[in-house]
């Protein structure tokens, strides 16, 4: 019986979901390879938190302090490292954010252990497990083994298991001293700034139009925003067109934009990468308009058209223009 | 402020139907065109950005094979002073840590304020071999930059978080960051530049020039199997000929409420 190590990520206050999600599976595996489950949180004043999650859990192990209000790689790395040296747990799961892309490939050269990115499921496999990831932009998908060793990272994508509680734990709740006198910080924490508000809040929209870099050029966003206006929505865009500064950031959809929640989402020229269609999940209806029919938003979309939008985008508007006139 | 940007070139894979090699441990790229992998774009944009204010030279590095130059050359085009390539022959047979660790060896003998990577490897979907390397090199280290100040001997950084919500620290330098797209506007690079930039320097590598073995980079992250997505329901789509489709349309937006 061995340990699974679950890395609490939370921010401002608030225990975010992908912990909740790596508990529930690390709850399933545990039950299948007769692991326990253990939480580990670092923080100052997460008590509360630790509470929060006590019945997904059998151990948490709390570091609260002062010194690790921001978080900070190095001093996570140093800490969980000791952890790990002590307790060699089975597998330790992080979550595959900004922080943990941080944390985990350097937590996997310190520790000496293999580490798998970005997994979307961990199924057990004789002794072992298999990690299963995605490459190329989810074209491909990907098994993944490790050499052998006293454990194994991952980190895990959000939004691929579910948030809720499985089994029936009850942790005991480990309260550990920071354990360094003088570590030197050479990465401090300023401040957090947040996307500046725009006269559009695409929260709040239920028809949107969005549009992806299959727009090709900047002068033919007026297309969609013609489109869009024709069908009294609202204009949306992936990660690309705020990158070439084409559109303004607060219209991007996806997980380092926003989530949207319209009735229906119209993806004109979006191929359906994860991080985008993370932020459109909500939405009640997707309609994809893609000239590769192999496109991975064809796969997540309700409705899909295979065409040029460039020829296929006019037709709708006029038509939409047409049964409006009456 | 000398800076080394670790750049990869990849393969484009829209609108091609991705073949499983026979090994089904990667797919057959013979008949694809390849890139300069996105990330690494605005990687070497923002270290000629910096060089053009503070000076000090911009090193490219890849590892990879002849073939591979193409994107050192780009990068030599667009203002890097140098290029290094290691020839390491497959590197398919590395893991991350592999390939991390080669660069690290190169870094090092380097000088170097700033090394840059892209967040994230347009092939692998990795997202991890600059903190690998960090943590090799023991370089202090920020993550997913979107935007760079220098201010006495540290580096201002953004790095994005959820939400479109960033963190801004301050980090010493020496120090490796993994560069988001977004943060500049990489120039354009014509056939022209390529050309010129030829004169520049590309040195070429191997692992026994970098005291590295195969043993010591032996993977420990295995990729079992590649395949095919699996087969899902998919999306029910909308066929015939354009007014058909329109027509199709106008009704599930009907249906779904959002057309009086
Ligand atoms: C940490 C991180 C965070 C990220 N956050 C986000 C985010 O919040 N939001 C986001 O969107 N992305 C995000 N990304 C980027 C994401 O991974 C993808 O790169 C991005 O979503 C791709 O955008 P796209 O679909 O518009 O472009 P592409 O992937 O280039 O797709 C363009 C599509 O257009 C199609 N096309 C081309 N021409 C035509 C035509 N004439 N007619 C019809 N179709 C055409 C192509 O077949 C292709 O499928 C993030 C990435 C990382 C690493
Ligand atoms: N073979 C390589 N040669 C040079 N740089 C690389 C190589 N592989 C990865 N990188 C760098 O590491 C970044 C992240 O890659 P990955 O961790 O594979 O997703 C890339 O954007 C590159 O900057």
């Amino acid at each position: 019986m061995s340990e699974i190590f679950v890395i609490v990520e939370h921010r401002l206050g608030e225990t975010r979901d992908i912990t909740f999600e790596m508990l529930w599976k690390a709850g399933e595996l545990a039950e299948k390879l007769s692991h326990t489950v253990t939480a580990i949180i670092l923080g100052h004043e997460v008590n509360s938190l630790a509470e929060n999650i006590s019945d997904r859990a059998d151990k948490i192990i709390v570091f609260d302090d002062e010194r690790l209000k921001n978080f900070n790689a190095d001093i996570h790395k140093e800490i969980i490292y000791g952890l790990i040296e002590e307790s060699k747990p089975a597998l330790t799961l992080i979550g595959n954010t900004s922080w943990g892309m941080e944390l985990a490939p350097c937590l996997s050269v310190k520790t000496n252990l293999p580490l798998a990115t970005d997994c979307i499921d961990i199924m057990p496999k004789d002794d072992t497990i298999i990690a299963q990831r995605q490459m190329f932009s989810g074209k491909i998908f990907a098994n993944v083994s490790f050499a052998e060793s006293q454990g194994c990272l991952l980190t895990i994508r959000s939004g691929v298991f579910p948030k809720d509680k499985i089994g029936d734990r009850k942790a005991e709740i480990i309260q550990k001293d920071y354990p360094f006198t003088d570590m030197a910080v050479k990465k401090s924490f300023v401040e957090f700034v947040e996307t500046a508000a725009g006269d559009v809040d695409i929260t709040q929209a239920d028809l949107l139009v969005s549009v992806g870099r299959g727009i090709g050029e900047e002068e033919n966003i007026s297309l969609i925003k013609e489109f869009a206006e024709a069908l009294g929505g609202v204009v949306s865009c992936s990660r690309p067109i705020v990158d070439k500064n084409w559109l303004p950031k607060y219209l991007q959809v996806g997980t380092s934009g926003k989530t949207v929640s319209p009735k229906v989402y119209i993806a004109v020229g979006i191929s359906g990468a994860f991080q985008h269609m993370a932020g459109a999940s909500g939405a009640g209806t997707i309609i994809a308009v893609n000239k590769d029919p192999k496109a991975p938003i064809f796969r997540t979309a309700d409705y899909g058209i295979v065409d040029d939008l460039f020829k296929i985008v006019p037709v709708l508007k006029d038509k939409i223009l047409e049964v409006r006139k009456g | 402020m000398d800076i080394v940007v670790c750049v990869k070139r990849v393969p484009l894979t829209e609108e091609v139907d991705l073949v499983i090699d026979d090994q089904k441990k990667g797919i057959k790229k013979d008949q694809l065109a390849f890139v300069l992998n996105d990330w690494d774009n605005y990687a070497i944009e923002e270290a000629i950005i910096l060089k053009e204010k503070y000076g000090g030279q911009v090193t490219a590095v890849t590892v990879g094979s002849e073939d591979d130059e193409e994107v050192l050359r780009r990068s030599l085009a667009m203002g890097a002073d140098r290029a290094i390539r290691v020839e390491a022959g497959d590197i398919s047979r590395f893991d991350s840590i592999g390939i991390s660790k080669i660069l690290a060896r190169v870094v090092k003998d380097l000088p170097h304020d700033l090394v840059f990577t892209g967040v994230l490897a347009d092939d692998d979907n990795g997202g991890v071999v600059g903190m690998m390397m960090a943590e090799e090199l023991q370089l202090n280290h920020a993550c997913m930059i979107t935007a760079i100040e220098i201010e006495d001997g540290k580096a201002r950084t953004t790095s994005e978080l959820e939400g479109g919500l960033g963190e801004v620290s301050l980090v010493e330098l020496p120090a490796l960051m993994t560069i988001q797209t977004g943060i500049n506007e990489p120039r354009y690079v014509s056939i022209l530049g390529i050309r010129k930039a030829a004169k520049k320097e590309l040195k070429i590598m191997n692992l026994a020039d970098l005291g590295l073995s195969d043993e010591e980079l032996s993977p420990k992250t295995i990729v079992e199997e590649v395949y095919l997505p699996p087969e899902t329901e998919g999306a029910q789509m909308l066929s015939g000929d354009p007014d058909t489709i329109a027509s199709d349309f106008i009704e599930i937006l009907t249906k779904k409420g959002v057309m009086e």
